[in-house]
């Protein structure tokens, strides 16, 4: 939960403190060797492992892993979810964070506890409430097996669950932001005759772009790297219902380590450009952070 | 535009901000709605733009019932007590934002939204600066790209909250000239939101004073200055001094001095006279006439004004005087000495307000 703490907090970087003010110099090089060693052992290595055991057999070994039908399978899969939920949950969140920033209603504290809920809760527990609701033997799962629609080990399950996991990224981004930029500038569009889209896109929008788009980027991270909730619901069915983390697993169950760690070196991948996408876009918040200040 | 406020109310949960003002405001003036924090001022103001709903009462423009009326559709200009500006435009977007978000048929040109921001960053004395951010302009420049973009609609009436509010005093004292001014050549009906009496005073046309929701008095600076209509507007427009005293023979009596009482009907015994620090009059001797015996506390003799601090002999509340500079050199006066205070002018009321 760590990585949703704000843009708002990060992006007020602390002036360069004064000498006197800093600490003695064995305690920073002590703090610092401690947090790259623990970096090492617990990020960078596995990194490391992942691409010389993807790559142990060869770059032509690695290229046919990745060509693999299952694994192009898994990569479609995943693509075509996160394709589904990032939107979905910019919709969610911004509409959620919009009501709560700019409004006063009964029962706003209660929103922001369920907006919570999905990072409360465990993924597998997740999975587990749509197994429980549309399942065979789930509450709504009968009526809707009568009517032809499957969504427990089908792509359906695989986007709600993904979807229901994710919500809280964008809405938790938004709220700090919008609650401290307060609604004077709306309020000011109004009277100057702006509708409430016009509003939106030519005041609200401009002024939360950043927030929006780390928000997306760790939506998006997280859609294409869950394994919790999506393991529940999938089904675990080769070529069909297997994500990219799940066929990791299976690969990986078959003893199939090159195919294993090429799939798995492309979502690790994926969390460096993550990474640097969401630095570019830190740096490019707490500019317009700045210069929107007093 | 003329604006006329009926029976209006407004209630925040369990505080009462507004009960059944009634107001007009005539075409082309400026009026000052004057009164200190939590009087209700600001809420009335948001309530004639259409930022806030009344619970009960009408609002009409010339003569047309607005009440139900979209802040949008009610071509008002309004500027926010900390201007709320579009952080993200320049100055030239932000004064050109009212004109680009008009329906396609009635929305100028650009050459003609240019025209009119250039005119307008003119008027309000901002032309090099139309490429400038918000961020990079200071308290009093900020005021005035609000001002100039609620201009832009051409808005029937102005509406501005606190608008020197945040600014610091010299700045504040030219800005409030300066929209004195602008007034005078625009004619736009305008309404201002102040806790400082003083840019009331100053400023309006006619002032409106109100506390706890209530209006307590309007008139002309003049009129609310001199002749308070009660004990609040009396404190809220200035320093005074409270004389105490008692109701014999049809007239208040203070100490040896006699005063005309408010109205024939006689509501209590008790009453209250007000006096403010420069009606005082200061002499070594008696002259006659009955006065106020007191000795001098604290002699502040800064500036042209010179503040005289004196307690009465008879134990009553410190009195405070301000007396010209030249008075003060005629009669030398130290501290620890006593003397005669004669006030020029009492206005008295009844003691059974409550403030």
């Amino acid at each position: 939960m760590a990585e949703t703490a704000g843009l708002v907090k990060r992006a007020q970087t602390a002036a360069p403190r004064s000498k006197v003010a800093n600490d003695p110099l064995w305690l920073r090089v002590a703090l610092i060797s401690l947090m790259l060693v623990l970096m090492t052992l617990f990020l960078i290595l596995p990194l490391i492992v992942v691409f010389h055991e993807a790559l142990a057999k060869g770059l032509a070994a690695y290229g046919d892993a990745l060509k693999q039908p299952e694994t192009l399978a898994a990569v479609r899969l995943t693509l075509l979810t996160a394709a589904i939920v990032v939107p979905l949950n910019v919709v969610f969140g911004v509409s959620a964070a919009w009501a709560i920033s700019k409004f006063q209603f009964w029962g706003k504290n209660l929103l922001i506890t369920l907006i919570d809920l999905p990072f409360a809760v465990s993924p597998v527990i997740s999975g587990l409430i749509f197994v429980l609701l549309f399942g065979r033997n789930g509450i709504m799962g009968p009526w809707m097996i009568d009517h032809g629609v499957k969504i427990i080990f089908a792509t359906p399950g695989i986007v709600l669950a993904t979807a229901f996991v994710t919500f809280p990224f964008v809405a938790r981004e938004l709220i700090p932001l919008m609650q401290a930029q307060g609604s004077d500038e709306e309020q000011a569009a109004q009277v100057l005759g702006a509708s409430g889209w016009q509003t939106f896109r030519r005041v609200t929008l401009p002024n939360i772009k950043w927030g929006l788009l780390y928000g997306i980027i760790l939506c998006n991270a997280r859609a294409m790297g869950e394994f919790g909730a999506v393991s529940v619901v999938s089904g675990h069915i080769v070529g069909l219902t297997n994500t990219m983390p799940l066929q990791v697993e299976v690969f990986y169950d078959d003893y199939q380590f090159v195919a294993a760690f090429a799939l798995a070196s492309l979502l690790a991948m994926l969390a460096l450009v993550t990474l640097v996408v969401k630095n570019i876009v830190e740096w490019f918040a707490a500019r317009q952070m700045s210069a929107g200040e007093e | 535009m003329s604006i006329v406020v009926t029976d209006v109310s407004k209630q925040f949960g369990k505080f009462q901000a507004l009960k059944d003002v009634n107001l007009e405001i005539k075409t082309g003036e400026l009026l000052a709605l004057l009164g200190p924090s939590g009087s209700g001022k600001t809420t009335l103001l948001r309530i004639i733009a259409g930022l806030e709903t009344a619970d009960a009462g009408s609002i009409h423009f010339n003569g047309e019932d607005i009440t139900e009326r979209h802040v949008r559709k009610r071509q008002v200009g309004f500027v926010f007590q900390h201007y709320a500006l579009f952080r993200h435009m320049t100055v030239f977007e932000n004064i050109a934002f009212g004109m680009r978000v008009k329906p396609r048929h009635e929305r100028p040109t650009n050459d003609q939204i240019r025209d009119r921001v250039m005119h307008l960053l003119k008027m309000v004395q901002l032309e090099g600066l139309a490429q400038r951010h918000p961020s990079q302009l200071s308290g009093g420049q900020r005021q005035r790209v609000a001002l100039a973009r609620a201009l832009a609609v051409e808005p029937q009436m102005l509406l501005l909250d606190e608008p020197f509010g945040a600014l610091d005093a010299r700045v504040r004292q030219e800005l409030r000239q300066w929209l004195r001014r602008l007034h005078d050549e625009l004619h736009v009906t305008s309404i201002f939101v102040t806790h400082d009496q003083e840019e009331a005073l100053e400023v309006a046309d006619r002032i409106v004073v109100m506390n706890h929701g209530q209006i307590e008095q309007i008139g002309t600076p003049e009129e609310v200055y001199d002749t308070p209509a009660n004990p609040f507007v009396f404190n809220f427009l200035g320093s005074v001094n409270l004389f105490h005293g008692r109701v014999a023979n049809g007239e208040a009596q203070v100490g040896a001095m006699a005063f005309a009482i408010p109205d024939s009907a006689v509501r209590s015994s008790e009453v209250v006279g007000y006096t403010r620090p420069h009606e005082l009059e200061i002499a070594r001797q008696r002259n006659g006439s009955p006065t106020i015996e007191a000795v001098v506390r604290h002699i502040t003799a800064v500036g042209p004004i010179v503040r005289v601090g004196l307690d009465p002999t008879d134990g009553a509340e410190t009195i405070a005087a301000e007396i010209t500079r030249e008075k003060y050199k005629e009669l030398n006066l130290q501290v620890g000495e006593s003397v005669h205070v004669k006030p020029k002018r009492v206005q008295v009321f009844w003691d059974d307000y409550s403030i």
